[in-house]
């Protein structure tokens, strides 16, 4: 019999329906993993009591034949920028260090009431700003992979939902919240071989999450398989009167086409992705998908995003812009970490400058800068307009093609320590996960192989809002054609 | 363009975080490396444009302006760093 620990969610349910274990046990043995994997610190606050209650309740309800849906029961770590209620929720920043909300976001309340099983809030980078998990107040994340050949040396998960996704990847939870900006969710399961799903910007609620740049962040499922993003996406979205920018639709059923195969369908692969100096090991898992798509009957045509090159610089004056005013509120008046000061605004000053990373002030500052009087114009307003080309990009390519193939990330996942010195090498990381973000597009990160040194590598999807039930259909061809059965050693 | 550590002073008073007086170098370096990088959006014409101010075409909903939810005074200032009585305190403003 499969560990329980290296089930799916869809196999999970199933032996659960079945009687072949229960939530409890399926609980212990995940417990037991994030005992056993503490070293991995992908976890900020663990919460093993609430996850056996959580898994008690799924028993009854099943023995009552009353199972709340298919998430009942299933373990799953909850990134630490949810806000959940009575548990301590920190955003990997000190200035939250002392944070419990009173209250519970929408998504992770409709996971709740699915039933699922909380095993913990996973480790970020500080207020989700980061692409290796390095920027946490409370330390960095490892990577359960290491390469082949000997090199044994310690690589970051990717980033900001870094501790989801090592969680997933070292079985230590089924699968895992995360939530992206840029690339937060697809970058780091590109870097530890899982499955990592962006939903069309207004899918799911924002209400409850730490908001970083609100016009970007959306939370999605991380999972090891495309079936189980489809599964848990739709335990998580669906409109929501508490969040304005929630969409006012109704859901499709995300898993109605996981089977039917890309046949006839027109896949679109953009010339600017292909970046100078884009490693041949990238360049080659983007053609294998390309080839996979096309051996299944998809149509594989050249299409052209002309301004690939400006999503980068575009989306960090907005997304700092958007965090500088979002970050405000922390003023060590209403809640979380306060420094004194000899008067108000000195205490403001001292709480933010100790509460603060370096990242986060980075972001902070940059932003306060180009929205500041006589900048304004030249950098956020000129950056709201070259989004808008971006999106025209992606509107007219849409008009030819269903869905687009990238690679997810420039590389496979680093060594700890590199990168650190220069934030714009860092900022790199989401070349081509920034561009769907700019326009709210649904898009998904898929293991597609390992690297020259034995790393994953994911390719990416990208397909038109609120079209996910395609995204997931051409996502489950590629899984099928990758075969993508590689766990990191040891877990 | 270069930021100097005049200006890098005047963002980290808006922004209120504090930054030393020997920090400020550091800053200004670090931040002109980003304004650098995102000064590459000159190069585009964006003349006639409209800026994308949010994703999606559907408008924001509107609801009726009452009260729908509140009277949980404990709950809402039970994270504050001080307070007394349900209210929030902080250092005196007024002499």
């Amino acid at each position: 019999m499969t560990a329980l620990t290296d089930l799916t969610i869809a196999q999970a349910r199933e032996a659960l329906d079945a009687g072949e274990f229960s939530a409890r046990e399926l609980a212990e043995a995940h417990i037991k993993a994030m005992e056993q994997h503490r070293t991995l610190n992908a976890f900020i606050t663990e919460t093993p009591e609430r996850a056996l209650a959580d898994a008690d309740e799924a028993d009854k309800r099943r023995q009552a034949g009353q199972a709340a849906g298919p998430m009942d029961g299933i373990p799953i770590a909850m990134k630490d920028l949810f806000c959940t209620a009575d548990v301590r929720t920190t955003a990997g920043s000190h200035i939250l260090e002392p944070f419990t909300p009173p209250y519970e976001s929408t998504v992770s309340g409709r996971l709740k009431a699915g039933g699922s099983v909380m095993l913990g809030k996973a480790n970020l980078d500080e207020f989700a700003m980061g692409s290796a998990n390095i920027t946490s107040y409370f330390g960095p994340v490892t990577n359960p992979w290491v390469a082949s050949g000997g090199d044994n040396r310690r690589r970051v998960p990717g980033g900001s939902s870094g501790g989801s996704a090592a969680a997933v990847a070292a079985r230590v939870a089924i699968a895992a919240t995360g939530t992206d900006t840029g690339g937060s969710i697809r970058q780091p399961a590109s870097f530890c071989g899982i499955v990592g799903m962006k939903p069309t910007y207004g899918r799911c609620s924002r209400w409850g999450i730490v908001a970083f740049a609100s016009s970007l962040d959306q939370a999605g499922p991380m999972t090891r398989t495309v079936q189980d993003a489809a599964i848990m996406l739709q335990a998580m979205a669906g409109h929501d009167p508490k969040d304005s920018t929630s969409a006012p639709y109704q859901l499709p059923d995300f898993s109605a086409k996981l089977r039917e195969g890309v046949k006839g369908m027109k896949i679109g692969v953009p010339k600017e992705y292909r970046i100078d100096g884009m490693p041949a090991e990238i360049e080659r898992i983007w053609q294998h998908g390309a080839e996979w798509l096309r051996a299944q009957g998809a149509e594989v045509v050249e299409i052209s995003l002309p301004h690939t090159k400006y999503a980068l610089p575009t989306y960090y004056i907005i997304a700092p812009a958007e965090a500088s005013s979002n970050l405000a509120r922390y003023d060590g008046v209403r809640y979380g970490l306060r420094v004194p000061g000899h008067d108000l605004t000195e205490m403001y000053e001292n709480t933010r400058a100790e509460g603060f990373g370096a990242e986060v002030k980075r972001r902070v500052m940059i932003g306060t800068y180009v929205l500041s009087a006589g900048y304004y114009d030249a950098y956020y307003l000129k950056a709201q307009k070259v989004r808008t080309l971006i999106l025209r990009d992606f509107t007219q390519a849409f008009e030819q093609v269903d869905a687009i193939l990238t690679p997810t990330a420039p590389s496979a996942a680093f060594v700890v320590g590199e990168k650190q010195d220069d934030p714009v090498q860092m900022y790199l990381n989401d070349v081509f996960t920034v561009p769907a973000s700019m326009a709210g597009l649904p898009a998904i990160s898929v293991p597609g192989g390992l690297s020259d040194g034995g790393l994953p590598l994911g390719l990416h999807l990208i397909a038109k809002p609120f079209d996910e039930v395609t995204l997931f259909q051409a996502a489950a061809a590629l899984e099928e054609a990758a075969g993508f059965t590689a766990r990191p050693a040891g877990f | 363009m270069a930021l100097d550590q005049a200006t890098v002073a005047r963002i980290a008073n808006l922004a209120r975080i504090k930054v030393s007086d020997d920090e400020l170098q550091a800053w200004a370096s670090d931040l002109t490396a980003i304004i650098d990088f995102v000064e590459q959006l000159d190069e585009v014409n964006t003349e006639g444009v409209e800026p994308m101010t949010g994703v999606g075409d559907f408008s924001l909903p509107m609801r009726p302006d009452v009260v729908t939810d509140g009277g949980y005074a404990d709950a809402v200032t039970s994270n504050a760093p001080e307070g007394h009585d349900h209210f929030f305190a902080v250092p005196k403003v007024v002499e």
